[in-house]
């Protein structure tokens, strides 16, 4: 009996095993290999006062959010409202301009709202790099310490920011 | 046809203006950047290697190698700098040290399959034996034929 139903059986978890790997997430969306590893170092120039120098130590002593993005970059808009919500809530972002027209990303600011904390320009996408970042926007949870604990890859959203930002930034406080 | 004739122009440039980035001091130099950046992953467009990607990441990376090529690092040393970036996912030829399973997993398979098949290929099958009844009636149909 359970001879003739072995293969039935087999088929059966290959078919559980491959539904499961469909529902699994958005196969485009590489993950990150920098989790709990420290944040690269850097020393860009600030967005605002480039003769200013926006550098990975600003980033050290508490829990913040690294969000690289870009004023032609669609999914960056749709996730700014967001991002000022979570500015509001009393969310230290920084963020990473990428090659990007100086000008218009701070008149994109001005006009919508910048809820970030403190601005580096990026113009050679170098930086990013470092990131291992491949496409805007993606957002970086670091811990006090600096180190990177969790990268969000495309836009923000509610869902995202309830279920997965929110409990581990939470986790982190108290760390 | 104007527009085609443009798109035609657009290629070509891009290919030439890649070209002009890229400089060589001789054909082993380009053959080993060729080889190397056939060997990444474009992360943006993730079914073409760097070498044959356009995408702007793509061209940055391929930037990054070039200048590590000049300041003397190796292919080892390139493929590393990415793959603490990138994981890896950037190699198309993945490191056996890494992915022991999956690279050795088909062969266990295959190993597998062969025994199984020669077991149930050689096993007797179970000769047929006739009663005497059986037999005589045998003998009766053959005899009739």
């Amino acid at each position: 009996m359970i001879k003739t139903a072995l293969p039935l059986i087999l088929f059966l978890a290959l078919c559980a095993l491959l539904y499961v790997g469909l529902g699994n997430d958005d196969p485009r969306k590489i993950p990150s290999v920098l989790i709990y590893k420290p944040s690269p170092n850097f020393s860009m120039p600030d967005l605002y006062q480039p003769e200013l120098k926006f550098e990975k130590d600003q980033l050290l002593g508490q829990v913040s959010l690294f969000n690289i993005w870009a004023t032609w970059c669609r999914g960056c808009r749709v996730e700014h409202a967001l991002l000022l919500q979570l500015k509001n809530q009393g969310i230290k972002i920084y963020g990473l301009n990428y090659k990007d027209n100086r000008a218009a990303a701070i008149e994109l600011l001005a006009t919508t709202g910048n809820p970030y904390t403190k601005i580096g320009s990026d113009k050679q996408g170098t930086f990013a790099i470092d990131w291992g970042f491949y496409g805007a926007p993606e957002t970086f949870v670091i811990d006090k310490k600096g180190q990177i604990r969790d990268k969000i890859i495309g836009p923000l959203t509610v869902a995202l920011i309830n279920t997965r930002l929110m409990p581990l930034m939470a986790k982190l406080a108290v760390e | 046809m104007i527009k085609h004739c443009l798109v035609i122009l657009l290629i070509t440039f891009s290919s030439l203006i890649e070209a002009q980035i890229f400089q060589f001091t001789d054909v082993q130099e380009e053959q080993r950047f060729n080889q190397l950046t056939a060997e990444l992953r474009c992360l943006q467009c993730q079914n073409q290697s760097l070498a044959d990607s356009s995408a702007d990441l793509a061209l940055d990376l391929k930037k990054e190698i070039y200048r590590m090529m000049q300041a003397g690092q190796s292919d080892a040393e390139i493929k590393l700098f990415l793959v603490d970036r990138y994981g890896n996912f950037i190699l198309y030829l993945p490191e056996f040290s890494d992915n022991k399973m999956l690279w050795t997993l088909p062969f266990v398979v295959f190993v597998f399959a062969l025994i199984s098949l020669i077991i149930i290929v050689r096993k007797p099958s179970n000769p047929v034996t006739l009663s005497t009844e059986e037999k005589a009636k045998l003998k009766k149909m053959l005899e009739n034929k």
